[in-house]
């Protein structure tokens, strides 16, 4: 096992990550700007680097202060948590160059599931199902609106490089077409993606379910079960659950099957996720895409199968074998608390005066700040992953709405109420929801 | 005439409209960008804009954006 790590990351994943180093006995390392100073994450590191100013770009996206931390503190692997470097396989070849351990699949894997128009023909071929949709980059309005007519609205028009819902947009018809092609082509020249555009059949009532698969050293992948996340805004989840209440028994096991099958095809190892998108009507399923990383929405997998995933992720990158035989118990759900308005979701950083977690049994913080920190507009609004656990749904839905009313925060503006509005909504409390459940509360 | 202000803190992204320009109600004035989000400021009232921010300027909640009279 590894004597040091560095964690290229901040807020909850880098805390969430050192905890579990920590734990391990591995030196933890964290890399922060000088906004982040005063988080959490870098107190509770056994050593921390400054890396630069507030703008990630020359700080957590600047790979070489990043490499230079490492050389510096004689850390041996890095870890890349999520967003930021996490699926940048240019990033993953030069960690492997300087000497160091990469945390994470193969830059080969990043790159071909990095490419979403790339990662769908792959998965076609390896017989997971995929949405009608378009098997070249599609570059000007002209080809989109041939291929949408072809495909039948509604159509997705999303870039083949982002990710995180950014650009991602709906046509119902033609004449919303160019409106969701300009939003997406602008999306992908500002975050630096390639101009290609993918086009795919949109299902109207659907469910966003995603396997949590591991992929061990001796070629072997493992579904870890699924997880719910259909509570959306803006393309983004909010909350996720394990198991999804959409879904059969029958239906979870070919969705698992097929993304064992998914990472196999891609000799993938360490911890990733196969998105799907599920027709909740049909019961029936289409690859979406595949993160090539841990997921914010991990610790909803941990909590149901007991398995701590970046102690495994370590483990699979040291080159042991792992064992698990993780059978999923009980009911998690994961509420993400963002530092935005409860009604319109629009960002409200801040500077936190009262931060009061909740805690009892079957609950679970993972947070990135505390009392005293300022929450600043340079980096995503995710303060805290609040997460619950019951032998439950109903359990776990009665623990959660305890745990909302119990969590304090003055300062930013918060989505707490808005996950307590969730927590009373019809449609919620029975399971039979889909990813039209926010804009149908907030219409 | 109506002021328009910042609703939270955030980088000016983009300026949309040039300064003495005539915009109408629900016209983009400027594009803000807070916790990887961009934020449109659109004009509350018809008139011509007087811009108080350049692009790259920090905002405070609150700030003074544009004044269109």
């Amino acid at each position: 096992m590894f004597e040091s790590v560095l964690v290229a990351n901040r807020g909850e994943i880098a805390r969430r990550i050192i905890r579990t180093l920590n734990e391990m006995g591995i030196r933890s390392i964290a890399v922060h700007s000088e906004a982040d100073a005063d988080l959490p994450f870098v107190r509770e590191a056994s050593e921390s680097v400054n890396i630069g100013p507030a703008n990630p770009a020359h700080s957590y996206l600047d790979q070489a202060q990043v490499l230079a931390a490492a050389r510096a503190t004689g850390a041996e692997a890095i870890h890349p948590g999520y967003g930021f470097f996490s699926e940048n396989a240019e990033f993953a070849r030069a960690v492997v160059a300087a000497g160091l351990t990469w945390i994470g699949p193969s830059p080969e894997a990043i790159v071909q599931m990095g490419d979403k128009i790339n990662a769908r023909n792959l998965m076609e071929a390896a017989g997971v199902p995929v949405a009608a949709g378009t098997r070249e980059p599609v570059t000007t309005i002209e080809e989109a609106t041939k291929a949408a007519a072809k495909i039948g609205y509604p159509v997705m028009v999303k870039t083949a490089g982002g990710g995180g819902g950014i650009g991602m947009g709906v046509a119902h018809a033609e004449d919303g077409l160019a409106k969701a092609f300009d939003q997406a082509t602008r999306a992908a020249a500002r975050f630096g993606g390639t101009a290609a555009i993918l086009l795919e059949r949109y299902i109207e009532r659907a469910r966003h379910v995603e396997v949590q698969i591991l992929g061990l050293n001796d070629g072997r992948v493992l579904a870890l079960g699924e997880r719910d996340c259909s509570v959306q805004r803006r393309h983004q989840k909010v909350v996720e659950e394990s198991p999804s209440p959409g879904i059969t028994p029958e239906l979870r096991d070919r969705m698992l099957a097929a993304a064992a099958r998914a990472g196999a095809a891609v000799n993938y190892r360490g911890a990733g996720t196969v998105e799907c998108l599920v027709d909740a009507d049909a019961q029936d399923f289409v690859f979406l895409e595949m993160n090539t990383r841990l997921q914010v929405e991990h610790p909803v997998t941990e909590l149901v199968t007991g398995v701590d995933l970046v102690a495994a992720q370590l483990r699979i990158a040291a080159g042991e074998d792992v064992e698990i035989d993780a059978v999923p118990r009980g009911h998690a759900i994961e509420f993400r608390v963002y530092a935005e308005d409860p009604k319109r979701f629009l960002p409200g950083p801040g500077h936190i005066t009262v931060w009061v977690e909740p805690s009892g049994e079957g609950v679970r913080v993972d947070s990135g700040y505390e009392a005293g920190n300022t929450v600043t507009p340079f980096y995503d609004p995710l303060m805290a992953k609040l997460c619950v656990y019951g032998a439950t749904r109903a359990e776990a839905v009665e623990r959660a709405r305890a745990a909302v009313a119990g969590f304090a925060i003055t300062g930013p503006k918060h989505n707490l109420p808005f996950c307590a509005e969730l927590l009373d909504h019809p449609e919620f409390v029975s399971g039979d929801y889909d990813t039209g459940l926010v804009s149908r509360m907030r219409s | 005439m109506a002021e328009i202000r910042a609703e939270m803190v955030a980088n000016v992204w983009k300026v949309v409209v040039a300064e003495g320009e005539t915009v109408s109600e629900g016209d983009t004035l400027v594009i803000l960008e807070s916790m990887k989000m961009e934020i449109p400021v659109i004009a509350e009232d018809d008139g011509v804009v007087q811009l108080k921010v350049a692009e790259g300027d920090v905002v405070q909640e609150g700030d003074l954006i544009a004044v269109i009279g």
